[in-house]
């Protein structure tokens, strides 16, 4: 991945290349066809199924037609200007949005060939099978170890303490902050730092061994080492878990994520293994995006 | 370089006329604050002037000769002759005995000088000690009212003293040789109401607030907070429940006296409920007591930050455990800040107990929810409307009561919500 890194610093050095083939005087909702995603959006063996996913806020369509598989243990990052409806997209795949009231999704959604949003689904289960992690840390005011404990508490994944505390230290150490807070697991978890919260919170997510790891923008609130910290993170549990990130910063998703998907205005533009989008971009909103020209 | 200076000009004039409405401000605000602590302060002297001399009682000490011939009693045992007997001769001898210069005469003059009840004390003391009959003892027993006022207001033309010059001499007598004395007022506390002020007390109404604040707070809490819970987190948003949720907040404003003609109307004539009773008291203090705990409560479940709400979600937590584990712990100290401030407001209402009959006039301290009784506030509206001056002192030490119960209530209520808070 490091490659990647390298040659995309060389791309952007070099504006006058890519500017040639962009046509700023058109708009963009022109270039974009609906329901187009260009690159290679599906896989073999997906373990989300998701075709013709639209969302609505009320009557405004948030997301247009967008079909993407998500492949096992793959590290799929999200990208786009504000606004583009990756957060929206995101949210779908564990139904988060079901508790915002005017939010309606159509289409197909499928996690292992089951449908998400099959009214006979329990919301419940999918949570514990499909983890989140929000942007901003949000550990509940309780003592790091009720932090962790709570997913496995609710849902009966262990019968005795000390298999609950096996659960807490697991996922305390895949998280990397078991060293820093073996000796106070009594205190309370609002006052530890921005990034040992935000390791916390990913702590929590996969203490009930979810099979999929949602990231909302999980480093934006983060300083740069707490940041570097919780990269190493998902690069490690990239080898269990499918993990979905959207981000802020394609520095970031090109150092973590093995594809890469760039939003525009509610479409999926463009979906391609992550080096290849940040080094030869097929579609020309895709490629003014990462060159910075608007975003 | 002109134009920067002047504009640095424009900027310090413009800063000056800030400074000076910030310090114009600012002096409102303080001025505000002193009128409200000056009437705050006139309010407390005034009380505490007129009314701390409630708290003292003022007592006739005296060795009685318990003569069982005088008495016409020779067996403390037989009731029969308990009821027969003359509590009252031994009393006033001994009084007689204490006066310089009294005769037999003076007996009338003597005997007014006594509270009428302390013949009753006396009766007391020799059934619960039948040895004592043919002894002589020293006794304490209370003095007349109009005593009592001539030994604390003896100056104040506010009170009209009812004793002769006679008796006043006397009372001076007595007093400087310590058989009259003033100390606290014990019997303030330990009694019910009394058409005697010297007897008079305030412990059957305290114990009929705490017996309808309870009855409030079992009722009103649960339902309040359940209600808040159902409308902010289950209801769904529809013209239904815009229309209830309109309606708490008009209920919240209504006159506090309709709430008693609710409860007299369904409570007492249609449910058939005994009338003066604190069940009844307290259900109708519920019902004017939940629209502010159900906006209070609601408002608290409000400020739980939605990040932690979709924490939970996020792990899988179902509607009912998000609330159960997180948003009612967070919003509790808010509910419950509510909840105290709604019971301190029902601790100081008067106006519907009046209708459904709290107040009566009643002697005996209550033993029961459904046992008659009087609160508080009505004690003091009832005390605060009686002609005798006597009365008035004791209303007022009855308001510095309730007015502690509501400081400690309200100190309560900002320690919970100091303790309970929680960051995030």
């Amino acid at each position: 991945m490091n490659s990647v890194n390298t040659t995309i610093a060389s791309e952007v050095t070099q504006p006058d290349e890519v500017a040639v083939p962009v046509q700023e005087s058109k708009p963009a909702e022109t270039i974009i066809e609906e329901g187009k995603t260009v690159g290679k959006p599906f896989s073999d063996d997906p373990k989300f199924k998701l075709r013709d996913v639209e969302v609505f806020y009320g009557d405004a369509p948030a997301i247009k037609k967008i079909s993407l598989d998500i492949g096992r243990n793959e590290v799929i990052a999200f990208i786009g200007p504000s606004g583009c409806g990756k957060s929206t997209f995101l949210r779908c795949l564990n139904r988060m949005n079901d508790s915002i009231d005017i939010c309606r999704v159509k289409g197909s959604l499928q996690l292992d060939d089951h449908d998400i949003y099959d009214p006979k689904r329990d919301v419940v289960e999918l949570r514990a099978r499909v983890g989140m992690v929000f942007q901003k840390p949000n550990p509940f005011p309780k003592s790091i170890y009720d932090n962790v404990a709570y997913g496995p508490r609710i849902h009966g994944l262990a019968n005795r303490k000390s298999d609950l505390d096996e659960i807490v230290e697991n996922s305390l150490r895949k998280a990397g902050l078991w060293e820093e807070v073996k000796d106070r697991l009594d205190a309370n978890a609002t006052g530890m730092s921005g990034g040992q919260q935000q390791r916390l919170c990913i702590a929590r997510a996969i203490a009930v061994s979810p099979e999929v790891v949602l990231m909302d923008e999980p480093c934006s609130a983060l300083d740069p080492i707490a940041t570097a910290k919780v990269e190493e993170l998902i690069a490690e549990l990239s080898e269990s878990y499918t993990i979905v990130i959207v981000t802020h910063s394609m520095q970031q998703a090109a150092r973590v994520s093995h594809r890469t998907a760039y939003f525009h205005l509610g479409h999926l533009v463009e979906v391609n293994e992550t080096n290849k989008v940040f080094t030869s971009p097929e579609h020309e909103l895709t490629e003014s995006y990462i060159t910075g020209r608007f975003g | 370089m002109t134009d920067q200076r002047s504009q640095a000009e424009i900027v310090r004039q413009s800063l000056k006329r800030r400074y000076r409405k910030e310090r114009r401000f600012r002096a409102y605000g303080i001025l505000a604050i002193a009128i409200a602590l000056g009437a705050l302060l006139t309010l407390f002297t005034d009380i505490i002037g007129k009314g701390y001399t409630g708290f003292l009682k003022t007592t006739i000490t005296m060795e009685v000769q318990l003569d069982g011939e005088m008495m016409y009693l020779d067996d403390p045992k037989d009731e029969r002759q308990i009821k027969m007997a003359d509590f009252v001769e031994p009393l006033v001898q001994a009084l007689i005995k204490e006066v310089p210069g009294a005769t037999e005469e003076d007996r009338k003059q003597i005997r007014e000088l006594i509270n009428p009840y302390a013949s009753v004390a006396l009766r007391d003391a020799l059934k619960a000690n039948p040895e004592w009959l043919d002894t002589s003892r020293t006794m304490t027993f209370l003095s007349h009212t109009d005593v009592d006022v001539y030994v604390k207001h003896a100056g104040d033309d506010a009170y009209s003293i009812k004793l002769n010059d006679q008796q006043k001499a006397w009372v001076d007598e007595l007093q400087e040789r310590g058989v009259i004395e003033t100390s606290f007022n014990d019997v303030f506390f330990s009694g019910g109401d009394s058409r005697d002020p010297s007897k008079a007390g305030i412990l059957g109404a305290i114990v009929g607030s705490l017996l309808t604040m309870f009855v409030t707070l079992i009722l009103s809490f649960p339902i309040g907070v359940a209600a808040a819970i159902y409308l902010e987190e289950f209801a769904p948003q529809n013209k239904f429940t815009d229309f209830i949720e309109v309606n708490i907040n008009n209920l919240a404003a209504v006159p506090s006296i309709i709430f008693g003609l609710l409860g007299l109307a369904v409570f007492i004539n249609l449910f058939g409920m005994p009338r003066s009773v604190p069940v009844v008291g307290g259900l109708v203090l519920t019902l004017m007591t939940l629209p502010t705990i159900i906006i209070s409560s609601r408002a608290a479940i409000k400020s739980v930050p939605p990040s932690i709400r979709e924490a939970a979600e996020g792990i899988g937590a179902s509607k009912m455990q998000v609330v159960l584990h997180h948003v009612l712990p967070l919003a509790m100290p808010g509910m419950l800040t509510g909840s105290i401030i709604g019971m301190a407001q029902a601790l100081g209402e008067t106006a519907p107990l009046l209708l459904i009959g709290m107040v009566a006039f009643i002697v005996d301290v209550p033993d029961g929810f459904f046992d008659s009784a009087t609160v508080l506030p009505v004690q003091v509206f009832l005390w605060a409307g009686s002609p005798e001056l006597a009365f008035i002192e004791r209303a007022s030490a009855a308001i510095m009561v309730l007015l502690a119960f509501l400081i400690s209530m309200n100190a309560l209520a900002i320690w919970m919500r100091k303790r309970l808070e929680r960051r995030w």
